[in-house]
């Protein structure tokens, strides 16, 4: 409550004084405006704004090289997408990243954050585990590697000669795993690409989520505690619904990377592994563009993987505010 | 970060009433630990596994994945560094990553400045605009850029990436900071101009000192994107000469057939973690702080 007080007290200063200093317009106050919302605001829009807004115009083109010549096309391109089978497969192997990717990662940092947040001790106050701040330190640093690097890594793991994954194996006695092509083999392929990336990003959100259960009060958990709940129930009815806001945030950032992916599924598997199981849309707008030259056909691509980004999000949202999110968060 | 240390100390050495753990207790902190070992397990193996890989001979790693070395292959490093084109593209991305950093960092904390911190018609569009660049993937906007930077000469060349890397991280570094700036006090502001200071004195020599956490943060976050970026070079910037280190190690990886030195690839691989590793170790406290501090919003 006080805050909100403050900020609207702030609030309401910084009004006054821009009132105040409004009647005087000096060379100070223009240059300083000028350069600190001009030149920032110039680079974004010149970089990063019109790049989407073109991106748009040119979906609706047949451009297809490097001349000015550009015929409108209105919608063909968009037709010729949703006719192109393996432009299809694209899009349904983005859709599988991003509904499996969010909801593996998001269970398993959960359950990796409850443990050393509330793994210790019932008795006495509520604590984590012993070791908890090891445990942190060893999970985060997938997040801080290259993703590049992560790619090459495990694609060295699955590497079917002289791979670990394969070495380990055969080492322990399942001698038909000798040689087995683990992202070379359609039934697996995908699957290990999603291990790779699940692999990279559970850390970062076990982290973000003991910062969120490090937020809930402590008298919450006492009294729960003195209630008689045991920890499970503790998880499931204080911990996940007091940091819903935190999940569903982390739920919208995973399902926004899976659908790009592009780094992890073009390091594993750069021509879209076997029998284009493993075809990302970012991959074949990539290709399309660059290696293809068909620029406003990959355009198209662009606003379809923007557009099914935004549904995603909205889904998300909705689901959240549907299944009575926000309504018992107390922030 | 002093406040930070301050308040944190008395939980870690605070004394405690000496409580029984209860069976149930063991049972759960073991299947804990447990779980948590597989886990830190799973992430220091396939590293552990590339370092020793690292000092290997090709055919050592093909006929045993786990031994140690037989003789430790310093020159693998030697060869990842000079043949692979290493050393080069490391010396490309410090230029390029070193340069797009301050920049945004600066213009990013003008503009959260302003955005935050005065009223005027146009303002909350602009941030509005700036969520959007947050939201929208850089799928969309590839082809548009490969062709505006064509059209200024920027294509292929380093001033060129670093600028694209400064629009793209913008956003994000506005976002964050655009809340820290509305946090400061206005009552300090307002004392450094009745003193007389200027619209730039104020900010450059009272406000941007005070929001140095807020800065280091959103930095070491930039820093990590940055340097990891791979789509954005890969696309704007093709000249084998202007790689940088994350393309640079894709192409190595790319062209290996079965008769390359395997070795100097992990070692190449090592040679790109171990910055952002040192980094993250001599920043684990603030990284980890900041992001408890994004989900506090």
């Amino acid at each position: 409550m006080t805050q909100v007080t403050n900020e609207v007290q702030s609030g309401g200063g910084v009004v006054a004084t821009a009132r105040r200093r409004r009647k005087k317009l000096t060379f100070d106050k223009i240059s300083f405006m000028a350069v600190f919302l001009g030149l920032p605001l110039a680079i974004y829009l010149v970089f990063v704004i019109s790049p989407f807004v073109q991106a748009v115009y040119y979906s609706m083109t047949s451009w297809g090289g490097y001349d000015n010549n550009m015929p409108f096309v209105g919608l063909a391109n968009y037709v010729k997408l949703f006719q192109d089978d393996i432009f299809m497969l694209s899009v349904r192997n983005s859709v599988v990243l991003a509904v499996f990717l969010p909801v593996i990662t998001v269970i398993l940092s959960l359950i990796l954050a409850t443990l050393v947040t509330i793994g210790g001790s019932s008795r006495g106050q509520i604590k984590g585990m012993k070791g908890a701040g090891f445990y942190r330190v060893i999970s985060f640093f997938p997040y801080v590697i290259p993703a590049v690097v992560i790619g090459i890594i495990w694609q060295q793991i699955f590497n079917p000669d002289n791979g670990l994954l394969n070495g380990i194996l055969t080492g322990i006695g399942l001698n038909g795993f000798e040689n087995y092509p683990w992202l070379g083999d359609a039934r697996t392929a995908m699957i290990a690409s999603m291990f790779v990336i699940v692999w990279g990003f559970v850390g970062f959100y076990m982290i973000l989520f003991i910062a969120a259960i490090k937020g809930i009060p402590a008298e919450t958990f006492e009294a729960a505690r003195i209630d008689g709940a045991g920890r499970f129930r503790t998880a499931i009815s204080i911990t996940i619904p007091l940091i819903r806001d935190n999940i569903q945030t982390a739920y919208v950032y995973m399902g926004i990377l899976a659908l790009d992916a592009f780094v992890y599924m073009s390091v594993l598997n750069s021509t879209g592994g076997p029998e284009n199981s493993t075809l990302v849309m970012s991959q074949k707008l990539f290709s399309t563009a660059f290696t293809k030259n068909q620029f406003g056909l990959a355009c198209a691509m662009g606003v379809v993987l923007a557009a099914i980004t935004l549904i995603f999000s909205a889904l998300v949202f909705l689901v959240n505010r549907l299944t009575g999110g926000s309504k018992d968060v107390s922030e | 970060m002093m406040t930070l240390k301050v308040t944190k100390k008395p939980s870690h050495d605070h004394v405690e009433r000496k409580a029984l753990d209860s069976n149930g207790d063991k049972t759960v902190a073991g299947v804990s630990h447990v779980m948590l070992s597989l886990w830190a397990l799973l992430v220091l193996i396939p590293l552990a596994w590339t370092l020793m890989s690292s000092f290997k001979k090709t055919s050592e790693i093909f006929a045993s994945p786990f031994s140690l070395p037989a003789d430790w292959q310093f020159q693998n490093y030697v060869e990842a560094w000079q043949t692979a084109g290493i050393g080069k593209y490391f010396f490309n991305t410090v230029i390029v990553v070193g340069f797009a950093l301050v920049i945004v960092m600066v213009l990013g904390a003008m503009c959260a400045y302003v955005l935050a911190r005065y009223v005027f018609p146009g303002s909350r569009a602009i941030y509005i605009l700036m969520l959007a660049g947050l939201t929208f993937p850089v799928f969309l906007a590839i082809v548009p850029l490969f062709f505006i930077l064509k059209n200024i000469g920027l294509l292929n060349t380093l001033p060129g990436l670093i600028i694209v890397y400064v629009a793209f991280a913008l956003p994000f570094t506005v976002f964050f900071l655009f809340s820290f700036f509305k946090a400061l006090p206005s009552e300090i502001a307002e004392a450094a101009q009745i003193d007389g200071a200027g619209e730039w004195r104020t900010f450059f020599q009272v406000m941007l000192p005070m929001a140095k956490p807020g800065l280091a943060s959103v930095a070491i976050f930039n820093f990590l994107g940055l340097w990891n970026q791979y789509l954005i070079p890969v696309a704007i910037n093709t000249n084998r000469d202007n790689y940088v280190l994350s393309q640079g190690i894709a192409a190595y990886a790319g062209q290996m057939g079965y008769a390359v030195n395997f070795g100097a690839l992990f070692a190449a691989a090592i040679i790109v973690v171990v910055p952002v590793l040192i980094m993250y170790i001599l920043f684990q406290r603030q990284l980890q702080g900041s992001v408890s501090a994004g989900t506090m919003k």
